[in-house]
């Protein structure tokens, strides 16, 4: 499968924009991604382990935070993984 | 530096009055390299923060993946975003800095004042990950032709 990265990781994942893995499972595609790209890991998870917050993980156009099986979602090779971080702000109260 | 077309510049600043007194918010498309980044496309984007949408702005997710995917198929990439500040200052806050995570990109923010577009500033968001991340102020070149990439029109 397809795991999509955004343009600030690239850097850490080889300059690429996407990245090819064979899994099972989605945390298997996670895990066999930052082990190929192991400077990922610290901008993707939390120092216990957690996907940080701010990070959003798409199975195709699945938020896997809503999927049934979470990270023991079954993936196949014609899947795709899309890491989003999120985008917010606004103004400060004057 | 960030170098963007009039027509874009243009199209920014008209959805932050369009939007006003709410904030607007969208997508910078184009390519970037080290410290540069050109834009080549704008794409506008809903807030979803209703509760509060005259001071915050947030992007849905499934908005981003959408935008991701077609950028890449028209050969861009995510450069930067842009949001407004109604009724205040065109500088970044504690909050925009908090919220932000795309290093190596641009975010726009114009300032809108009583319904007209006032300031557009751009901060680069720059450092080596969520411990050290900063704003720097990035100087914007906007050029009146067009900005020589592939395009193709996004939704």
């Amino acid at each position: 499968m397809k795991i999509f990265i955004p343009t600030p990781l690239r850097q850490y994942a080889g300059r690429q924009d996407a990245v090819e893995v064979h899994a099972s499972t989605l945390s298997d595609a996670l895990s066999k991604l930052t082990s190929a790209h192991p400077d990922l890991k610290r901008h993707l998870y939390t120092d216990d382990g957690k996907l940080r917050a701010f990070v959003n993980v798409y199975l195709n156009d699945e938020d896997v935070r809503y999927l049934a099986d979470k990270d023991k979602t079954a993936v196949k090779d014609g899947d795709s993984l899309s890491i989003i971080p999120s985008i917010a702000g606004g103004e400060d109260i004057l | 530096m960030l170098k963007i077309n009039q027509p874009d510049y243009d199209a920014i600043r008209q959805h932050s009055e369009e939007t006003y007194p709410h904030e607007c918010c969208g997508v910078l498309l184009g390519h970037s390299d080290d410290d540069s980044r050109a834009v080549a496309q704008t794409v506008r984007c809903g807030n979803t923060r209703s509760d509060s949408p005259h001071n915050r702005y947030h992007i849905a997710p499934q908005e981003l993946v959408q935008i991701q995917r077609q950028a890449r198929e028209a050969g861009l990439e995510i450069v930067g975003f842009y949001h407004s500040h109604p009724d205040h200052p065109p500088r970044w806050s504690q909050t925009d800095l908090a919220e932000a995570h795309w290093i190596g990109c641009s975010y726009v923010i114009t300032s809108v004042e009583k319904g007209q577009a006032m300031t557009t500033n751009s901060f680069s968001l720059t450092g080596d990950g969520e411990e050290n991340k900063r704003f720097e102020d990035e100087p914007v070149a906007v050029v009146a032709e067009a900005v020589a990439f592939p395009s193709e029109s996004l939704g």
